[in-house]
């Protein structure tokens, strides 16, 4: 039997919830707010949507938020595939415990160190800030993310499933292609769309990363904050957040079809 | 005498220090089935690998057909392999893990369809080609993985404990119908197993392995009756010991146990002298509750009995410490007047003997 809920317990996981969801609703409250103050509620309207659709500078930034993010997230899978195959299987290779080490430690950095760091190296190698090198400074990040994911269904992984496919004529690389790679395209789809929601959130690595005509979404919303919160930004936040929500319950999905198979 | 299709010439693979087969020769006759018996770490899985191309021999050459194996990657070898955990590709149906060697090979769409039924109907798995593996229960993988690797028609079929993850009733159904199947395609067969049962059950011959050398190899009547060691009498089968001494007498040999008893030795007996351990089958024992004059006679007390159904097993001490088993078929009601308590007289006779080298 289950234990039930008593009524402090309730009371205790209800305010849990107000505390981390009360804000993000309130935002969502009033965006659709017919009011121009952000604090008093004037009645519903979509007025600031429609708004934020004439508004050509978040657009754009919007538009280069979203390839940065898919460009860094498919660099991401792509790496993290790399460095997880290596990880889980080809054994205790000399220098694995710091491959290890070297792959998970941005993990735990400080994005602000790992944007400074980025920064410094970027002007020392005289390279233009923009487009890319954003790209470089999210892919650093989200590959790690990447290749936990991936680790992790590559480390359940039957070995045996990969000898039996050779043993029935297939190259290794047909092997992988026709054995591991299906097995492990939930884990792949996950860990891109983390890689995909954690580039298109950043602020931090943008901000030290990016240069003129590479304005990201978040740092676009930060500026004009700064110069008053106008009702558009609630807006293009409900939207964002609309977006990050679905893809983290894509990711969600995906891993636990794969960790049911 | 057909050419061997397996041979296997002083081959040997270490892992570090560990010799998991250690100069091995051995030969397989086409259409055999045969079986490598050995506890856990003895090699079998090693050699099976080797044989199958996962792994690449220190030395001696590995011959499949006549030709050399040297070099050649598994997925190039006419040998197929069902794997213990049976390794069925998760995200495919039943049909398509039949038609991926198949496939592989580059047949055409209408061959493999055929093939695939034909391999259907070989395991009685008719209707079940559009299920995925885990829609089935283990009894059925386990077919489907012996379907898949024989679809593409090996020369050689490896089977690594392919029973171990059946229950008792389902083993002992499945052991005949792969015998049927070893019967009807004639396909050559190498079992690997840790289970004598199942090896004596199936294979035409066996290989005893330990330490990565053969111990003894031979049909499992020649094992279990004529064991060359005292690891092949004790891994297969139960097995009494007796100190004794060989010793010849006037051209005869002899044996003389351990209590002054002595007994003449077959001539075709393992030729040790000196000291020796005589093994008698608990099957071969003498017991009886008087005299019974077998040729070695120790008295003692039944301290348990075990009734199986199809025979009874009795544990008797000896009146100087040793602890005997004797066993008896049920079939004679005779054998019900022992029990615990009883005192007996147990013995063996001279054709029931086995010297074993100490």
């Amino acid at each position: 039997m289950k234990p039930g809920l008593s009524a402090g317990m309730l009371a205790v996981l209800l305010a849990g919830f107000a505390f981390l969801y009360v804000p993000i609703g309130l935002l969502v409250l009033y965006s659709f707010n017919s009011s121009r103050l952000v604090t008093v509620w004037g009645g519903f309207s979509t007025r600031w949507y429609v708004e934020l659709f004439g508004n050509e500078q978040l657009l754009i930034s919007t538009l280069t938020s979203l390839e940065i993010a898919l460009v860094s997230a498919s660099l991401s899978v792509l790496l993290g595939t790399c460095a997880a195959y290596s990880l889980a299987r080809t054994g205790a290779f000399a220098g694995r415990t710091v491959f290890s080490a070297l792959v998970y430690a941005p993990l735990v950095m400080p994005e602000v160190i790992t944007g400074l760091a980025l920064l410094l190296l970027f002007v020392a190698l005289g390279i233009e800030r923009g487009f890319w090198t954003v790209v470089l400074a999210h892919s650093t990040v989200g590959m790690c993310f990447a290749t936990v994911v991936i680790y992790a269904r590559l480390a359940e992984f039957d070995v045996a499933l990969e000898e039996a496919a050779m043993d029935l004529g297939a190259t290794p690389a047909e092997a992988f292609r026709l054995v591991t790679l299906p097995i492990c395209a939930p884990a792949i789809a996950a860990a891109f769309l983390l890689a995909f929601t954690l580039s298109l959130d950043d602020f931090v690595l943008a901000s030290f990363t990016s240069g003129p005509g590479s304005t990201t979404l978040p740092m676009r919303i930060y500026s004009q904050v700064r110069l008053g919160v106008s009702p558009q930004i609630n807006a293009i936040s409900t939207l964002m957040i609309s977006a990050v929500a679905m893809l983290l319950l894509a990711a969600h999905l995906l891993t636990g079809r794969s960790a049911q198979k | 005498m057909p050419a061997p299709l397996v041979q296997l010439a002083g081959v040997s693979k270490h892992y570090g220090d560990v010799r998991a087969v250690d100069s091995v020769t051995l030969e397989l006759e086409p259409g055999e089935f045969f079986a490598l018996l050995g506890p856990s770490g003895c090699g079998k899985t090693s050699l099976m690998r080797l044989v199958a191309g996962f792994e690449t021999p220190d030395a001696g050459r590995i011959l499949l057909d006549g030709q050399d194996m040297q070099g050649v990657p598994p997925y190039r070898r006419p040998v197929n392999m069902m794997f213990q955990s049976y390794a069925l590709f998760p995200h495919m149906s039943v049909e398509r893990n039949i038609a991926f060697g198949l496939a592989q090979q580059g047949m055409s769409k209408g061959d493999i369809a055929t093939r695939v039924a034909e391999m259907l109907r070989l395991v009685k798995l008719e209707g079940y080609g559009a299920r995925r593996p885990e829609q089935l229960s283990g009894g059925q993988k386990q077919r489907v993985a012996l379907a898949r690797a024989l679809a593409p028609r090996p020369k050689l079929l490896l089977l690594d404990e392919p029973l171990a993850a059946l229950d008792r009733k389902l083993r002992e159904e499945t052991q005949f119908e792969l015998m049927q199947v070893q019967r009807d395609l004639g396909i050559t067969f190498m079992l690997v197993t840790h289970d004598q049962d199942e090896a004596m059950g199936m294979a035409q011959r066996i290989a005893l392995m330990r330490a990565g050398q053969i111990e003894q190899i031979g049909d499992a009547r020649a094992i279990y009756e004529r064991p060359r060691t005292l690891f092949a009498a004790e891994f297969i089968g139960e097995i009494n010991l007796f100190e004794g001494e060989a010793v010849q007498i006037d051209g005869a040999r002899f044996a003389i146990v351990q209590g002054g008893r002595r007994i003449a030795l077959a001539e075709d007996d393992s030729p040790v002298t000196g000291s020796v351990l005589i093994a008698v089958r608990p099957e071969r024992m003498v017991m009886s509750h008087l005299h019974a004059g077998s040729a070695a006679e120790f008295e003692g007390t039944i301290t348990e009995m075990a009734w199986l159904g199809d025979l009874t097993i009795w544990r008797v001490r000896l009146d100087d410490g040793r602890l005997l088993r004797v066993s008896r078929s049920n079939a004679d009601v005779a054998n019900a007047v022992f029990t615990r308590g009883d005192r007996v007289f147990v013995g063996f006779d001279a054709h029931s003997v086995r010297v074993l080298p100490k």
